[in-house]
């Protein structure tokens, strides 16, 4: 008898604890992925900041429940991002995987989160594939695609009626797509297009090339360090008061800091800006200046809205987390309070929405990105037409 | 393509080239004399830049950044030969390039947790901004004529010191026999020391001057040193002369490649061939050269060893 109960106590026991993970398991997991390590990493560090910022904003629960972040660093390789990816979805069972930086490491990344169920929500890479034949309903975007930065140069360029533009852009996939991005809306006289070594240290043989053409403005694609050098030399050679120069993901919150001046008065299309007048852009901006020291950068506020959806999708199925269709139908309502102002999702899951055209001008001290003007209003990519899904 | 642009893009060549002979004297130095394969080497180029900086922003003052910067490299060099590359003499290369890799790994990390990630600003002082005219009717920067100057007196003091005065001697001497000069009495140990903390002197000097132009960020060297193996392979591994000739070649070579290869390739190709074949051959230019020099002179234009 008393070994009867010895055992149903065990049982009990052991019933007990078995029911107390399932008892806990009420709470949402993430996986947020992006490089936390080498030069990419300062744009990791960024975009984690915003996703923390957004879960404090949320009162630390997504869409109501208790949440439980997991950082995974993919060193901008993607082997790596897979490995972390898989990790994340078989041991520390998560239910969204959310970030990454880089156009290759979402291509490998994305089959492998949406292969097991699960939505995966990109906030920055914005490969075309993705966005056309290759689309998925389990795959979001919160950024961009690629071209859609370059288009919306191009656009406002040939609408200003400049001619003679020299173009400038690594020698590289995403080089040479911004450059056709560029081309689709800019039909004026192009000088000369030189694709440069991808992490050439020096562009002085460059410029004096270009400057040997007397080109009426440049169009140049130099993310990252590549930016950094690019545009003091090109101040150095003393351009930039001469030659207006008009850039895509280049001049950025991140670069300015390291040129400082040799920023003032170039030009930069995007789809946000820190001054962009929304309610919940302005308390981002105020609120991330005061928590981390600096002002935040477009790699962030996407990162932050990738939050905010997840939020969205998890209230909109009460959440049961089981319910893969239902969150699916609710992110594509994009009924978020994003950053960058009220957008649609096309259907492949990627953002319709504003491109400006801006400007890096210094107000005392401080150099800052403004907004000149509205260059597109609700811009769709052009490769939605590829994607099958309606 | 007119004779002033061949010209200005000589120029650049030239300067380009020696900023090259800054990285390459050193590590040629400590190859050549400690028969050590350095790939840190562009840790020390990295050091000298943010010491630099630090120093710059710590004493408000560009010249005393310079002067700091080129000591903390110096005295970092010295510290690094003596705690971590001394066991390492005896091994063979491939053990020495493990062990410097790691302090690639080292540095980089240690860069980022002290002044982290983001790209540092590196200030020029207004005397050193600006541009001078060209007789071409261009514009010059400025700074890249000192760093040019400053390149051409460094290979004139190192052709001095290394041939004209004892220490040189010994370094000479070190370099052909080591264990004689040993038994003579020389003191090796400190020599090595001594040649090694100039090489990283060397290599921050090129980092510090680089900071400005190029990006300082934690892996700033590694961009960079590929080519200066380059040089130091056309050049001759262990001449100071070959170092500065392969630099120089490298230099202009390069330079012109990126600046002509596309426009000469467009009068022979299509105008969308010369578009894919130039930059593509342009990048290679250097590859292909070092490749003719170890097939026709494997020791190098200056070499002395097989």
């Amino acid at each position: 008898m008393a070994m009867l109960r010895t055992a149903l106590a065990f049982a009990a026991a052991a019933a007990l604890a078995f029911a107390g993970p399932a008892a806990a398991q009420q709470k949402v997991k993430i996986g947020f992925i992006s490089t936390f390590s080498g030069p990419g990493g300062v744009i990791g560090g960024y975009m984690k900041d915003s996703v923390e910022l957004a879960l404090d904003h949320l009162g630390r629960k997504v869409g109501g429940m208790e949440v439980e972040m997991f950082y995974g660093d993919d060193q901008q390789k993607p082997d790596v991002g897979v490995q972390v990816a898989e990790e994340m979805l078989k041991k520390n069972q998560v239910d969204f995987v959310a970030g990454i930086i880089w156009s290759n490491v979402m291509m490998a990344v994305m089959p492998v989160v949406t292969g097991s169920g699960h939505i995966m929500v990109g906030t920055n890479a914005g490969a075309s594939p993705l966005a056309g034949a290759q689309c998925n309903e389990m795959y979001f975007s919160t950024s961009w695609n690629n071209d859609q930065s370059p288009e919306a140069l191009g656009k406002f360029m040939q609408e200003q009626g400049i001619n003679d533009v020299y173009v400038m852009a690594p020698n590289y996939q995403a080089g040479k797509d911004m450059v056709a991005g560029f081309k689709r809306y800019f039909k004026g006289r192009i000088v000369d297009e030189v694709f440069t070594t991808v992490n050439q240290p020096d562009y002085q043989a460059e410029l004096s090339a270009l400057r040997s053409k007397n080109p009426k403005a440049v169009f140049a694609f130099y993310p990252g360090g590549m930016g950094i050098t690019f545009l003091r030399q090109y101040d150095q050679a003393g351009l930039r008061d001469t030659l207006p120069l008009y850039t895509v993901f280049t001049v950025d919150e991140i670069s300015i800091g390291a040129v400082k001046d040799a920023a003032v008065g170039i030009y930069e299309a995007r789809y946000w800006s820190p001054d962009l007048k929304n309610p919940a852009n302005q308390k981002y901006v105020a609120d991330y200046k005061k928590k981390y020291g600096k002002t935040p950068v477009f790699y962030g506020a996407q990162s932050y809205d990738g939050i905010l959806l997840i939020d969205s999708a998890v209230k909109a199925v009460k959440g049961n987390l089981k319910d893969t269709k239902g969150m699916v139908a609710a992110m594509r309502k994009a009924d978020i309070n994003s950053l960058r102002g009220p957008f649609k999702f096309n259907n492949n899951h990627h953002p319709i929405q504003n491109f400006y055209l801006l400007r890096a001008e210094k107000t005392g001290n401080d150099i800052e990105m403004h907004i000149k003007r509205t260059v597109f209003e609700n811009h769709q990519d052009a490769y939605h037409e590829q994607c099958k899904l309606k | 393509m007119t004779l002033g642009l061949v010209f200005e893009q000589l120029l650049n060549g030239l300067q380009y080239g020696v900023m090259l002979f800054l990285m390459a004297a050193g590590l040629t130095l400590v190859f050549g004399i400690m028969n050590l394969v350095n790939l840190a080497h562009g840790s020390l180029f990295m050091m000298g830049a943010y010491f630099a900086i630090a120093a710059a922003q710590w004493t408000g003052n560009y010249a005393a950044g310079v002067v700091l910067g080129l000591a903390g490299a110096l005295v970092l060099g010295m510290l690094v030969e003596v705690t971590a590359l001394r066991p390492l003499y005896e091994r063979d290369h491939l053990d020495q390039v493990l062990a410097t890799f790691g302090l690639i790994l080292f540095f980089n990390e240690l860069v980022a947790i002290i002044w982290g990630r983001a790209a540092l600003y590196a200030a020029l002082p207004s005397w050193l901004r600006g541009s001078i005219p060209l007789f071409t009717g261009s514009r010059y920067p400025y700074y890249r004529v000192v760093v040019l100057a400053v390149g051409l007196i460094v290979a004139l003091w190192l052709w001095y010191m290394v041939t004209r005065t004892r220490l040189g001697m010994l370094v000479r001497a070190g370099a052909s026999n080591r264990a004689m000069v040993a038994a003579l009495g020389v003191n090796i140990r400190l020599l090595y020391t001594v040649v090694f903390g100039v090489g990283a002197a060397l290599a921050g000097l090129a980092g510090l001057m680089a900071g400005p132009v190029f990006v300082v960020q934690p892996g700033m060297g590694e961009l960079i040193l590929i080519q200066v193996f380059v040089v130091i392979v056309i050049g001759g591994i262990g001449s100071v002369r070959g170092a500065l000739v392969g630099a120089v070649i490298v230099g202009v070579i390069d330079t012109m490649g990126r600046a002509f290869l596309k426009p000469m390739l467009a009068t022979m190709l299509s105008a969308s061939a010369a578009e894919k074949a130039g930059p593509a051959l342009a990048s290679m230019l250097i590859y292909l050269l070092m490749a003719a020099v170890l097939t026709f002179r494997p020791q190098g234009l200056f070499g002395s060893r097989g």
